[in-house]
């Protein structure tokens, strides 16, 4: 089962814990995220469910491709990371 | 008189009281983070805070206790973009209108028999109402599908926005609201229907034979007198206008002291004839004439405007008061605007004099007394 780390920045805004859950793509993962911490989702996208612009995603320490359907995959032990961007925000 | 005034800032909420030794900032929330708008709703005495996360986006917060304690709400989200939906381009750049919340830009409580009804404006350009106090939002269709919108543009910020609203207090279906750059709108049920309008307002920056398009104007903020809601003040990005039948029809002032462009504008809630502004040097500078701060008023109709310093700086002051930054109270008599600078200033005479609470907030984007309820 990936694992789902945040920012602390994002800690410090609402609930963010760390977790494992399953999926296959990034999306499947955020969506399993999602729904144990609701409140999480609109931090992390917007309202067309997309990245937020000034949002980064890390699979396994590289960047997403797709941050718009959120297709990219993820194997059992990887390791995904919101983070901020640093070009703005 | 209203004794707590609150500001939303580059930085966060400042509460200012008023308490035995005079106002002062009495507490802050969110430090750190933008607050475009605020809400003081004097049918519940509920306290709505847009908080503008650079990363995070905008979320709604609410508080009951003035902003001591605060707890998340549902924020307006637009709905998915049905597929196949085509892009509307702006008209001027050709790019893209987001179907994101960019930013709040305006909320307002609707009427006092409407109890739970919240509109809020937003840029790029749509309209949000809640039933349920802000438990949920539903975008306003009615008027984010209206073809008009693709000639909508951007002003102060890249997209449109909606930044006046302006419910009725005679009748709540009535709501009008001006949109910087799309015009001025109004609905008569309740945001079911919308009609544009604004014959006699004027943009001088459109091409020529186009200055006179509904669509084109950038009216930056609109104001209607409380007891005489058909009289509503605009400020415009070409001067200043004043509508005497509800926002239909204008009439073109070009007799400001010192000057007619600027962002602010406040209606004398019992006299329809009195109304303050806040001019500048038009537009790409946007700074005080001659460097010196005043607040203009009129107190004629638009007959004549005069400039009101005492107690503003007169020499190298280069504030810059947007268009939520500057409020009255119910009275008339209190007043308080906020600035880029940081600086704060009250007036307790109707805008004679002056005294700046502070020189050192951030940014100030919304200034709103908490107002007393019915």
């Amino acid at each position: 089962m990936p694992l789902v780390e945040f920012t602390p920045n994002l800690a410090r805004q609402t609930s963010a814990e760390a977790c494992r859950v399953e999926g296959s793509t990034v999306g499947e993962s955020l969506q399993a995220v999602f729904a144990k911490q609701p409140g999480l989702r609109s931090y992390v996208l917007d309202d067309q469910g997309a990245v937020r612009h000034h949002v980064v995603v890390f699979v396994d320490g590289t960047a997403v491709k797709d941050r718009r359907t959120l297709s990219d995959a993820v194997r059992a032990d990887s390791e995904i990371f919101i983070m901020q961007a640093l070009s703005g925000g | 008189m209203s004794t707590t005034l609150h500001l939303g800032t580059r930085k966060g909420h400042f509460a200012i009281e008023k308490n035995g030794s005079g106002w002062r900032v009495a507490r802050s929330s969110f430090l750190g983070v933008q607050v475009p708008m605020l809400l003081p709703d004097a049918r519940d005495n509920k306290l709505y805070a847009a908080v503008e996360h650079g990363h995070f986006g905008t979320k709604m917060h609410v508080s009951s206790d003035g902003g001591a304690t605060w707890e998340e709400r549902a924020c307006p989200a637009y709905p998915s973009k049905p597929e196949g939906t085509p892009d509307i381009l702006c008209p001027m750049r050709q790019t893209p209108i987001p179907w994101n919340l960019e930013k709040i830009w305006s909320l307002e409580a609707g009427g006092a028999d409407e109890p739970g009804v919240l509109w809020c404006g937003t840029i790029p350009g749509g309209l949000f109402k809640s039933t349920d106090g802000g438990a949920t939002w539903n975008l306003v269709e009615s008027l984010w599908n209206r073809p008009e919108r693709a000639k909508w543009f951007g002003g102060g910020y890249d997209w449109p926005g909606i930044h006046s609203i302006c419910v009725d207090p005679r009748n709540s279906k009535r709501v009008v609201l001006a949109i910087s750059c799309g015009g001025v709108w109004e609905t008569l049920d309740g945001g079911e229907t919308w009609d544009r309008y604004g014959k006699g307002l004027f943009a001088d920056f459109m091409p020529p034979g186009e200055e006179e398009d509904l669509d084109g104007q950038d009216p930056h903020r609109i104001d209607a007198c409380v007891s005489d809601p058909d009289t509503v003040w605009m400020q415009h990005h070409c001067g200043i206008f004043r509508s005497k039948d509800g926002g239909r029809t204008w009439q073109r002032f070009e007799n400001g002291n010192p000057a007619v462009f600027g962002f602010a504008v406040a209606v004398h809630p019992q006299k329809p004839e009195t109304a303050w502004f806040v001019p500048g040097v038009k537009d790409d500078m946007r700074v005080p004439v001659n460097g010196a701060l005043c607040v203009m008023r009129t107190q004629d109709d638009g007959k004549t405007f005069e400039p009101l310093r005492k107690g503003l700086p007169q020499e190298h002051a280069y504030h810059l008061i947007y268009r939520h930054c500057l409020d009255v109270t119910p009275d008339g008599r209190t007043l308080a605007m906020g600035s880029t600078t940081g600086s704060v200033w009250l007036s307790e005479d109707g805008g004679e004099s002056w005294t700046r609470l502070s020189a050192e907030l951030p940014p100030v984007f919304s200034v709103r007394f908490e107002k007393a309820g019915p």
